[in-house]
């Protein structure tokens, strides 16, 4: 049987696009296309809608569409007493659950006007930090490989991989931590943690010199975020950015420095900012902030006291789990605490956490009792997206995953 | 005028002058605002309370601006004066139904257009409500009631564990 060939022309490529842009006729000039990206698209990290109104490549008008992973953590966290909603908040931030759940319970103890002793403060800090730098890794990776720098996301991942290890280490789960419970932590730090901590702060700095070297001077990822996506500071404020995002702009607001919690005043170590507030400059704090982490690391294990780790308050915080066993005190403790909650007074406060997104703050309105009456989660990648449709319009689509992966956002926050 | 607990300063405003103020406030430092939040006080007069969290960076200074809001009044918007308000208003909105006036695109955000509750109201049950799209928001009972690791009830007490039980019987 024989076959016959078909030559096929495909021309020059330069004068096809000549040839296409002299045959524009009136109309097709000012012609909008809506193209609409997500909910579910690799490069909205999650369920995410974005809907553009393009005029040829350039963005004209952005509608951003959240909600598409609400759950309804508000409502549930006014049924239910305070320990028991430690798990949701892993999955606010599912990049750093442990910093979620510091944040959470700092804020019920600000309400209960529980002083954490050093033991405790300096573990959560711990978790904090490598909670941010695992987030951090994890956005680098999945921003490097949105604008075409694959092997990133692999070397970054190595990098988590230790850190889970220690989180596991810590709190017995890898990724749903819960660790933390109204007045201090599920259990002391295990023997043999602080060592490991010490071991990745060790060689975790080399392969952050790496990480840098693979992207900074590599053409496809520069050419693609610098001087894209420029926010101004004040622009940035205005929208409520906070944290990397906020200070590749240039504005040094770290709630850290600003309004210590967990005595961070103590800590030796710097807020990098940005010079324009393009891409780059939120690729690069990010980078920085996580060798400011590691440092923030070494002193935390250097000074981490000995003593309680959890707050003295029988009435309110979970005994110790033998002593419940075997003593009666202890045992009507644990009943009340379970089955009724810490009593809380009246009252309402607003505690706010630098987490590795940005301010993750609670705001807590108590009429007494074991639960709150209205609890609101003031979600940072909320805010940080709600900048887009003030952002994106003036770019061209393929700028679109740059922007999208230097703001290193999380859907599980921001629809709660 | 200003009320302190744990640190923090609260104050509250007419609702009417909510405009206003936070343009001085704004003018006078407060840069940022943090948050807005609605609570829903049902049983109360007037019903809702919108919570306004403020930050002045360069002092450090929080500062909480509360009004009151009966059901049905519009509060004003502050869209105009901080951008990041928009969000958080239509946020309000969406969950405990009050309006702001003023504000330049008042839809819903996180439950989908044409929704018809507002799930943040203290009247509004944790099971759901139905709606016309009984797929997406479905209205079976507690959600661990039922699910596969749940024990199953037992006629001797003994045998079973204490948990799960149907919603109306879980006041405690």
């Amino acid at each position: 049987m024989s076959s016959t060939v078909l030559p096929i022309s495909f021309g020059d490529a330069v004068a096809r696009t000549a040839e296409a842009s002299t045959n524009l006729s009136a109309d097709d000039v000012g012609e909008k296309l809506v193209l609409n990206i997500g909910p579910s698209h690799p490069s909205t990290h999650g369920v995410l809608r974005l809907v553009l109104e393009l005029d040829g490549e350039v963005i004209t008008k952005t509608d951003t569409e959240i909600g598409y992973l609400h759950r309804g953590d508000e409502k549930i966290a006014e049924n239910m007493t305070w320990n028991q909603f430690v798990p949701y908040t892993d999955r606010l931030d599912y990049m750093a659950p442990l910093a979620n759940n510091v944040a959470y319970a700092c804020a019920v103890e600000k309400l209960m006007g529980f002083e954490l002793p050093p033991r405790a403060k300096v573990t959560r800090v711990i978790g904090c930090e490598l909670a941010r730098i695992s987030a951090h890794l994890l956005g680098l990776g999945a921003f490097a490989m949105d604008v075409g720098a694959m092997t990133m996301f692999l070397y970054t991942f190595t990098e988590r991989e230790k850190i889970y290890n220690l989180i596991e280490f810590l709190t017995g789960a890898r990724f749903t931590t819960s660790f933390t419970r109204v007045g201090g932590q599920i259990r002391d730090i295990p023997p043999g943690f602080l060592e490991g901590v010490s071991e990745f702060c060790a060689q975790f700095p080399a392969q952050l010199d790496d990480f840098g070297s693979m992207l900074n001077r590599n053409r496809i990822f520069v050419d693609r975020t610098k001087d894209i996506g420029i926010i101004p500071a004040d622009v940035a404020l205005d929208y409520g950015l906070t944290g990397p995002n906020l200070r590749g702009s240039g504005n040094d607001y770290d709630v850290r420095k600003a309004f210590p919690y967990l005595d961070y005043q103590s800590y030796d170590f710097e807020v990098p900012v940005g010079q324009t507030g393009d891409c780059y400059d939120r690729f690069a704090v990010r980078m920085e902030e996580m060798r400011q982490s590691v440092g923030i690391l070494r002193q935390a294990v250097a000074k981490m006291p000995g003593g309680a780790w959890q707050v003295n308050d029988p009435k309110n915080v979970l005994p110790a789990k033998d002593k419940v066993l075997t003593k009666m005190e202890e045992l009507i403790h644990q009943f009340i605490v379970v089955t009724q909650g810490p009593d809380a007074p009246v009252g309402e406060i607003y505690f706010g956490a630098e987490n590795p997104k940005g301010e993750l703050g609670f705001y807590i309105h108590s009429h007494g009792g074991g639960v709150p009456h209205r609890l609101k989660i003031r979600a940072p990648s909320f805010c940080n997206l709600s900048i887009l449709s003030n952002l994106l319009p003036g770019h061209t689509v393929s700028d679109v995953p740059a922007i999208l992966g230097s703001f290193d956002f999380v859907m599980g926050e921001c629809d709660r | 005028m200003l009320s302190e607990f744990r640190g923090e300063a609260s104050g509250v405003v007419a609702l009417d002058k909510i405009p206003e103020v936070m343009a001085t406030l704004k003018s006078e430092g407060f840069t940022y605002l943090v948050d807005i939040t609605g609570v829903d006080n049902q049983g109360e007069d007037p019903r809702f309370e919108v919570v306004y969290e403020l930050c002045d960076l360069s002092k450090k200074k929080h500062l909480r601006i509360k009004t009151t809001v009966a059901e049905g009044e519009p509060v004003p918007s502050v869209s105009a004066i901080w951008r990041t308000a928009d969000w958080h208003e239509r946020e309000i909105w969406d969950m405990l139904g009050i309006r702001f006036s003023g504000h330049p695109d008042l839809r819903r955000i996180l439950m989908w257009e044409g929704y018809p509750h507002h799930p943040l109201r203290k009247d509004f049950p944790l099971a759901g409500l139905p709606t016309e799209m009984p797929d997406i928001a479905f209205t079976a009972k507690a959600p661990l009631e039922g699910g596969p690791f749940v024990t199953s009830s037992a006629t001797l007490t003994q045998d079973r564990e204490p948990r799960a039980h149907p919603a109306e019987e879980r006041n405690l």
